[in-house]
């Protein structure tokens, strides 16, 4: 242990050390007065963000023995985690006691969720993948339980958990099984092993699927899908939006690094699963979105469908060439964040029309609750037409620049009928996400909403990024593209 | 001496054995309790493995403490959550808990 391994783990090392400081400072803090645990977790969040600053500029750190390693990669994917958790504290200001569930708990929960989630983005050995992969889940189950008062918020949080450990048993057992046929759980070492024909390969290959289906539970891939629905409706909805985009770009983090860096030389066998998959997600999330009545449910079979696209990536980077392999992991990069400003966004409107009390005959919940809403709040409506107008994947939004990405890297690794279904089932989403739009500015009503500084801030933050970036992708892709350099060799 | 391939049959058995009862028991406690047999198989794996594989690198018994000392955190918030459902409904069979559909 040298002291640069802890420049390598100092962000992370400052989340954990605030967050448990916070859970005992929140202990100070009145009951009404939460407000203030917000601003300090926000603090903390801007700290370790801060704490990047000891990583060695574009360079590569490893540190502990191999076991965490700091790079461009993984820079990405903490800033990513670190921005969309500030942008949640943000949602949860005023969602939280509009609701009753105002505890400074919450907002210690996120702090460890991040972590994990940092943790997954860092991890070089397995061991440390599946210890992240609990730290992340573990805070959520917890969370998406968070309003106990609601018995459905109690049956996602248990339904989650059952789901979430079942689907850890089988990343453990994958895990182990690779640790048997190579020796080792380090991705570098289990590479140098499983390179030029292992003599173990039918236990190898074994356990490289059970990775793939205990991650593909993680981020909601069919047929590992059947919790989302249930979970995303159920959890309060500002866990929800958390949920949707920072457990799936955590798993997402994982699943490219472990089978970019150390199983390329499996690559014809996991790249057509991964298409496969891929496909059936895409296929799946899209028509049974189509069915939905309900928002969240509607939104829960959508980050289903976006799944598939970003598989559609990791599929691709199971290509011949190194520079192909990169490019599709920069285009899977690039996806997710697009992802997460977009939906983060789309959940800030539905937060803005959510009815608090939830015993009145009305949740604001359905689509319905939108007939109206263009001329009763034009600025929120316009915010959400646009987010729609990003999910769908039309120009001139961030959401089509990420589509064409990851479409070109599947076309270049030779998975034309994967883009094909790519673009056949972003045409049939057209149908639900424009649905949204027609409703809010065709139909009569009298929709309520709330606007608060802070939520109209998020939806403002949220729906710029994804029209500058839609006509600008350029400094974001270049940063996807820098962090995945001299990532596959 | 007990072959290797021994260990990873016991393990696999007892692997199936949590996943038939996660899959067919009704009750939230018992299909925890699989959960944590399928995770025991896995230390039965991970131990055997250090044993006949790498028994000069501790990595593999490392690993089966880490696995034992989650699944002990993920029982605690798991029971938790239990006890919070069965407090309201008096039930914690998993099919009387369908509030929303699945």
């Amino acid at each position: 242990m040298t002291p640069t391994d802890f420049n390598a783990i100092l962000p992370i090392l400052v989340l954990a050390g605030y967050g448990c400081v916070l859970l005992l400072v929140d202990l100070l803090v009145p009951e009404h007065r939460k407000r203030i645990t917000a601003w300090l977790a926000l603090l903390g969040l801007a700290a370790a963000a801060l704490g990047h600053v000891a990583w060695p500029a574009g360079g590569r750190l490893v540190a502990f023995g191999g076991m965490l390693v700091a790079d461009g990669y993984a820079l990405f994917f903490n800033l990513l985690f670190l921005g969309s958790a500030a942008l949640t504290v943000l949602l949860a200001f005023n969602y939280l006691p509009r609701t009753g569930l105002e505890r400074g708990e919450f907002y210690v929960l996120l702090l460890f969720t991040v972590l994990g989630m940092m943790l997954m983005g860092q991890a070089a050995d397995l061991i440390v993948v599946f210890l992240a992969l609990e730290l992340l889940s573990i805070p959520l189950y917890i969370l998406s339980g968070l309003a106990r008062s609601r018995p459905s918020s109690e049956e996602a949080a248990l339904k989650y958990f059952l789901l979430g450990a079942f689907s850890s048993a089988f990343l453990v057992y994958g895990i182990a099984l690779v640790y048997g046929a190579t020796g080792s759980t380090n991705l570098e070492l289990v590479l140098a092993a499983a390179n030029g024909g292992n003599p173990r390969l039918a236990l190898l290959l074994a356990g490289v699927g059970l990775v793939l289906v205990g991650l593909g539970f993680k981020v909601a891939a069919v047929p590992f899908h059947m919790w989302t629905p249930d979970v995303y409706d159920g959890a309060p909805s500002v866990v929800t939006a958390f949920m949707s985009v920072g457990a799936k770009a955590g798993g997402f983090a994982a699943l490219l690094r472990i089978f970019v860096v150390a199983f390329p030389d499996l690559a014809g066998q996991w790249g057509f699963v991964a298409a496969v998959i891929a496909a059936l997600t895409m296929i799946l999330g899209n028509f049974a979105a189509i069915a939905q009545s309900n928002i969240k449910r509607m939104l829960a079979y959508s980050s289903i469908a976006h799944a598939g696209y970003i598989l559609m990536g990791l599929a691709a980077a199971s290509a011949a060439g190194a520079s192909l392999r990169e490019f599709a992991v920069g285009a899977a990069l690039f996806y997710l964040a697009a992802y997460t400003v977009t939906n983060l966004g789309a959940w800030a409107v539905v937060m803005a029309v959510e009815r608090a009390d939830s015993g009145t005959a009305s949740t604001g919940l359905n689509l319905s609750d939108y007939a109206g809403l263009g001329w009763r709040r034009p600025g929120l409506a316009l915010a959400m037409a646009l987010f729609m107008l990003s999910l769908t994947g039309v120009p001139p939004t961030i959401g089509f620049v990420g589509k064409f990405y990851v479409f070109r890297a599947a076309l270049d690794a030779g998975y034309l009928w994967l883009a094909l279904i790519g673009v056949l089932t972003s045409l049939a989403s057209a149908y639900y996400y424009l649905r949204i739009v027609i409703i809010m500015y065709m139909q009569e009503g009298q929709p309520v909403t709330v606007s608060r500084p802070a939520l109209n801030f998020a939806v403002a933050v949220t729906a710029l990024a994804t029209f500058l970036f839609g006509i600008l992708p350029g400094p974001l892709m270049s940063a996807a593209t820098n962090a995945v350099m001299g990532f596959a060799r | 001496m007990v072959p290797l391939s021994w260990y990873l049959a016991l393990a696999a058995a007892l692997f199936c054995v949590g996943l038939y009862g996660v899959l067919a028991r009704k009750n939230a406690v018992a299909i925890l309790m699989s959960i944590e047999l399928m995770l025991n198989a896995v230390n039965i794996n991970l131990v055997a493995f250090w044993h006949y594989l790498t028994p000069q690198v501790p990595s593999g018994q490392m690993f089966t403490i880490i696995v034992l000392t989650v699944a002990a955190a993920e029982a605690a918030v798991g029971l938790a959550l239990i006890i919070s459902i069965y407090r309201r409904r008096s039930t914690v069979v998993a099919e009387e808990i369908d509030l929303m559909k699945w």
